[in-house]
């Protein structure tokens, strides 16, 4: 009828609507993709690049120990720097949500982005290094008579990391805090419940868009970090990007770098799907109560 | 559900609050009784959700007291007061269930499964919601939202529910049935409820009592009849239902059986008129007259015995609006002045309405159903 030829009309309208950002993806995220995969299983060329063999070498090589290691720290340092991260931005972005001088707070949050971010970590250097700010303070205030190890280590790494990437935590927690609507706290309060209980049982579930925004924002880029690591980092710090970088341009084994880029997409898609997924089956067991939820949430 | 409940009285004294220079609420003093529907009535903005809100602890006074059941409750957070909220807005959780909504405050005390299953079921059955309790408050129709917060306020066993204007978002017809509902569900737990609103009618007709509010003052508390039968101020006049005020000064006083026969000049009426009251008023003082337009009688010709008592006047119907079960007119006398007169149709009209647009009338009303307001001397 009448609502089934719109709906069939709506739908083609879709796709027009959609076709640049689906040519968009296509080339600038598609090709590159397959290009990176097809890469992956081909021979190492001697000076770089490919030659046109399939193999699974470059695969093998990744199964080394030390390149395990890396993987692993990788993804420690990603998820440890996402839950302090999000941990700090939650209150920052209540406080602006709550705050008469939103405008004012949102510019503090954005401005560090008109510096370039090299700069802001090279400031990073000035401040932690041996002979930098925060050493020579505690020295000059006799707390400490030698310099502290602040800088080339993984603490360096993650703090400066967190700093990185907690304008992109606070930018959409704000914006579902500043939806949220406060009287269901009062409400939550006037039915018994405490401070803490009326954030943790009504706040956060209602702002879980937020949150999920917010983790993705900071673990994916995080993920795939390699300046970070290559300028405040030691030995011990190198990450999945160092090793990319490094099979590039030192190496020159084109074929295990795609292998190592492959890996960090993989890790971000599962991520993200994981993500998605435990909302969606969050949203189906609130719609069926009595119904018990897969307790994998969806991953497999 | 047989249950229930004890309710506490609310003891509201010398409560102020401003913001900056405003005053949300100036001096209220109001004596809430155990078990009582009370009604804070008033215009938008004059301060009674500032008031609901002291009493349920999300606000508190610059200074006065409030009591619940005798003893002070200022001091407590709000989820210590025996005081629960059915908010303008619902402020249901939407990321919970109608269900969980209802189970919330009982899953913060702890209580027992079996138990809370019982009581969540109890309390939907008694606001006839049982069939949708799986559902998300996204999916509900606003009188259904409005039952849920229902629920969830009295979950907890309040000794006084608290209720902001419950029904603002409701159609006309909803409304009228869920006040009814609110009154039985009253009566049945037997505890006090606040119930704010700004709409006469409601307040009127459900209320035990009534504070009637303006600009952060209390102007009258009474009875639904009181303030509508003796308003205390022009303002009480004017706010509850539909009046005839005009200013007028005392001529004479005397007494007449167990009152006084008033005669007062209304220099609006271009004339004297009389009404009777309990107060042996000083001759010369600046009082308000009020007549309700129901009490007027109106006729299209002149009335053959027109007692001692009876004000009459003549003028032409300038605006006549028929709604059904009575007409309203306006009726423009021979000096100018409009009054309003309501005629109920109680008997079938064949022909409709006998009073048209234009015609001449008489507008009588008897000295015992003028009211006078005083007013303060200027
Ligand atoms: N947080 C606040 N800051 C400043 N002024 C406020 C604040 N809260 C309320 N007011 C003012 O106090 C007055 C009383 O507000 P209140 O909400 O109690 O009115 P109300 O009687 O409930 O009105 P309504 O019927 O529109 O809900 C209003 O003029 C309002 O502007
Ligand atoms: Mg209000």
């Amino acid at each position: 009828m009448n609502s089934h030829i719109q709906e069939k009309r709506g739908r083609r309208l879709g796709i027009t609507y959609s076709a640049p950002m689906g040519l968009w993806l296509t080339f600038f995220f598609l090709v590159p993709l397959c290009i990176i995969i097809l890469y992956s299983f081909l021979k190492k060329g001697l000076y770089g690049g490919v030659e046109w063999e399939f193999t699974l070498t470059a695969y093998r090589q990744m199964l080394n120990p030390n390149f395990m290691r890396v993987f692993l720290r990788t993804l420690w340092v990603a998820a440890l720097s996402t839950v302090i991260t999000i941990t700090l931005a939650l209150p920052c972005g209540y406080a602006m949500a709550r705050s008469r001088h939103q405008v004012m707070w949102l510019a503090l949050v954005i401005i560090p982005f008109w510096t370039n971010s090299l700069i802001r970590i090279y400031a990073w250097i000035a401040i932690l290094s041996s002979e930098g700010f925060v050493n020579e303070a505690l020295k000059a205030l006799g707390v400490i008579g030698e310099s502290l190890p602040l800088i080339y280590n993984q603490g360096a790494v993650i703090t400066v990391l967190i700093y990185m990437y907690i304008p992109f935590a606070i930018l959409p927690l704000f914006t579902t805090i500043d939806k949220f609507d406060f009287q269901l706290l009062e409400a939550a309060r006037d039915l018994g419940a405490s401070k803490p209980e009326s954030i943790f049982k009504v706040m956060i579930p209602n702002i879980r868009s937020g949150i999920i925004t917010a983790v993705i924002f900071t673990f994916i880029p995080i993920f795939g970090a390699y300046t970070v690591p290559l300028l405040v980092g030691g030995k011990d710090s190198y990450m999945i990007g160092n090793i990319i970088v490094d099979q590039v341009t030192k190496t020159r084994n084109w074929p295990l770098a795609s292998a190592f880029s492959l890996v960090i997409t993989v890790v971000s898609t599962i991520g993200v799907i994981w993500m998605m997924t435990s909302t969606a089956s969050e949203r189906a067991r609130l719609k069926a109560p009595a119904q018990v939820v897969d307790a994998n949430g969806g991953i497999t | 559900m047989g249950k229930r409940l004890k309710g506490f009285d609310v003891t509201v004294k010398d409560v102020s609050r401003a913001y900056g220079s405003f005053k949300a609420l100036d001096d209220v003093s109001i004596e809430i009784r155990k078990g009582e529907f009370f009604s804070l009535l008033g215009p938008s903005g004059c301060g009674k959700t500032t008031l609901l809100r002291i009493i349920a602890g999300f606000d508190s006074p610059d200074n006065g007291v409030v009591l619940l059941d005798g003893k002070d409750i200022l001091p407590l957070p709000p989820d210590k007061r025996q005081v629960n909220t059915v908010f303008q807005s619902y402020a249901l959780f939407p990321h919970l269930s109608v269900y969980e909504n209802v189970a919330f405050p009982l899953r913060l005390r702890k209580v027992p499964a079996a138990k809370l299953d019982a009581k969540v079921r109890d309390y939907l059955h008694l606001v006839q919601l049982d069939n949708h309790m799986d559902k998300k408050p996204s999916m509900l129709s606003g009188g259904q939202k409005q039952r849920v917060a229902i629920a969830r306020a009295l979950i907890n066993e309040p000794s006084v529910l608290l209720l902001d204007e419950p029904l603002s978002a409701l159609d006309a017809k909803l409304r009228q049935n869920l006040l009814v509902e609110l009154d039985h569900l009253h009566d049945q737990i037997g505890i006090t409820f606040i119930y704010v609103t700004h709409d006469q009618s409601e307040a009127l007709s459900v209320s035990d009592r009534i504070a009637v509010m303006n600009q952060g003052k209390v102007l009258q508390i009474g009875t639904p009849y009181e303030i509508y039968e003796s308003p205390a101020t022009d303002f009480v006049a004017r706010f509850i239902g539909e009046t005839n005020l005009f200013p007028a000064v005392v001529k004479q006083c005397v007494p007449y059986e167990d009152y006084y026969m008033t005669t007062l000049d209304i220099p609006a009426l271009g004339t004297e008129i009389k009404v009777t009251d309990y107060d042996n008023l000083a001759v010369g003082q600046h009082v308000s007259f009020t007549v309700r337009p129901e009490k007027l009688k109106i006729t299209g010709h002149q009335p053959t015995r027109v007692g001692k008592d009876i004000n009459l006047f003549r003028g032409i119907v300038e605006e006549p609006i028929y709604s059904g079960f009575q007409s309203k007119y306006y009726v423009s006398l021979e000096n100018g002045t409009v009054i309003k007169v309501i005629q109920q149709h109680a008997n079938y009209m064949d022909e409709g309405p006998d009073i048209d647009w234009k015609d001449q009338v008489f507008v009588s009303w008897s000295a015992e159903d003028g009211y006078i307001v005083e007013v303060v001397d200027s």
